[in-house]
């Protein structure tokens, strides 16, 4: 009975979970940073890298292979050993401009690099999974390739893919918290440090807590996308 | 003859176009003329290869041996400007292939606008009075979801109209068709026929060929078999394969 005491005082003491709150927020706030920054910028390079991958033609070969690479590079890459790479390596080739960012920027490109690649086969999938025949139409409506993929096949890709899209979202949301390993003064790693001065572990509930906020929404609203598009199929069966 | 006196080129002209698809020949030196404002009906088994000729045409499919020309123009080599000559011809397909994310007027306005740099009030207004030439003004607004068959046929046909081409090709146009919505996308065709409009027909519909062909052509295994005005091909056809067709499609309408 005494023990159980302790473990739920040394997690669930309200005092203490009070008390790191404001350190915890301050470091969420880098966090939210990192999500908002590195979510735009994935999704329009990941758009560009899924279109160039899409190119036609023995032209674009070069391009293609490219694009084929580098997600095969950081799908395969474990995030940690990028955001080592990232943020010790670069800043260790002594670019000038380049090599002295701040840790924060580096957890930016460092998310940015893997769910691009992520990103990118989502949009592939949703590209393809436009029917041949609408290209069709519009090419023969005198559309050039450009003008197709732009009015015609992305649109309808792009409202396709919304779901699984959100979906890696919340998987980059959560992993902000890892690229503190660089040294990314953030809601995870400060939450460690109020837990190791204060000798208890309510801080990270804090943390859990900030990222749960964030991300159970996001899920949610992926849900509804789902299902109402499985409505509006279902009626459209009929 | 044209009204100079000088004989005037056919409008489409195709000479010994043959097509594979892998091992598969699909066209087998076929050779065609269309003169300008007649209409010319393909009829022929499914796999004929009736689809494929039209979208040779327009260059939707590569082909492999002989030339097309359009308008006095050879299409088929490879410095061809494709969307320049697709902008001169519409097509229409099977399957309507309307743009789901767009509504009927945007569907309409997108070709003229983004291929042929019309003013945006200038195509709105030429969509509106296309749809409402086919009584669907009041539909301009929706999506294409949320129209009939035939509606969205007929939306299809003027967005292709919007594109003023000057040759239409329609491939089985009715074949996805309730029987009862045929009629209304077979009017807007007479129209366009009488009209004057060039049109090149892949159908199964043998009365309305009929009544609105110049000529008919057979195909059969990728080959014209025979071509002849409506009366000759559906009143006295020379051959056999033709003869056979034709009385298979009307056993099949008498079924129907």
């Amino acid at each position: 009975m005494h023990a159980l005491h302790e473990v739920l005082h040394a997690f669930f003491n309200l005092h203490s979970y009070t008390l790191a709150m404001p350190d915890v927020w301050a470091g969420f706030q880098v966090n939210l940073k990192m999500m908002a920054i590195a979510e735009v910028l994935v999704l329009v390079l990941a758009l560009a890298i899924a279109v160039i991958r899409g190119l036609p033609g023995r032209g674009a070969k070069p391009l293609r292979a490219l694009a084929i690479a580098y997600t095969d590079f950081f799908r395969g890459t474990p995030i940690i050993i990028v955001a080592f790479f990232v943020g010790f390596g670069v800043p260790g080739l002594q670019l000038g401009y380049i090599s002295s960012r701040s840790f924060t920027t580096y957890g930016i490109v460092t998310l940015t690099l893997v769910y691009t690649a992520y990103v990118t086969e989502v949009y592939r999938a949703g590209i393809e999974s436009v029917h041949a025949s609408q290209r069709a139409a519009a090419r023969s409506l005198g559309l050039s390739y450009a003008q197709t993929m732009r009015y015609v096949i992305i649109p309808q890709a792009v409202r396709r893919v919304i779901p699984p899209l959100l979906n890696d979202f919340v998987g980059l949301q959560k992993d902000t918290a890892i690229v503190s390993v660089i040294g990314v003064a953030e809601a995870a790693s400060l939450s460690q440090q109020f837990s190791t001065q204060n000798g208890d572990f309510p801080s990270y509930l804090v943390a859990a807590t900030f990222f749960i906020l964030i991300t159970i929404p996001l899920a949610r609203f992926t849900d509804h996308l789902v299902a109402q598009r499985e409505r509006r199929e279902r009626a459209q069966a009929f | 003859m044209s009204a100079n006196g000088k004989p005037s080129a056919p409008f489409v002209e195709v000479k010994g176009v043959s097509k594979w698809f892998g091992p598969l020949q699909v066209l087998k030196e076929i050779s065609l003329e269309v003169n300008e404002h007649n209409v010319v009906c393909l009829i022929g088994a499914s796999g004929s290869g009736k689809s494929t000729l039209l979208r040779c045409l327009n260059m939707l499919e590569r082909i492999e041996e002989g030339e097309i020309l359009i308008d006095g123009e050879r299409i088929t080599h490879d410095k061809v400007d494709v969307n320049a000559l697709r902008r001169k011809i519409g097509i229409v397909f099977q399957a309507y292939n309307l743009f789901p994310h767009m509504t009927v007027l945007q569907n309409v306005m997108l070709a003229p606008r983004k291929a042929r740099r019309v003013p945006r009030d200038e195509a709105e207004w030429a969509a509106r009075s296309l749809l409402s030439r086919i009584g669907l003004e009041e539909k301009a607004d929706e999506f294409p979801d949320r129209l009939s068959g035939g509606q969205q046929q007929r939306v299809a046909i003027v967005r292709a109209l919007a594109m003023e081409p000057k040759l239409m090709l329609l491939d089985e146009i009715t074949s996805a068709l309730d029987p009862q919505l045929v009629s209304d996308v077979l009017n807007l065709v007479r129209e366009l026929a009488t009209s004057g409009m060039t049109m090149i027909l892949a159908t199964h519909e043998m009365g309305f060929a009929r009544e609105v062909a110049d000529k008919v052509c057979f195909l059969d295994a990728g080959c014209i078999l025979e071509e002849g005005t409506p009366e000759q091909i559906f009143r006295d056809p020379k051959e056999p394969r033709t003869r056979e067709f034709l009385a298979r499609v009307l056993e099949a309408e008498k079924l129907g």
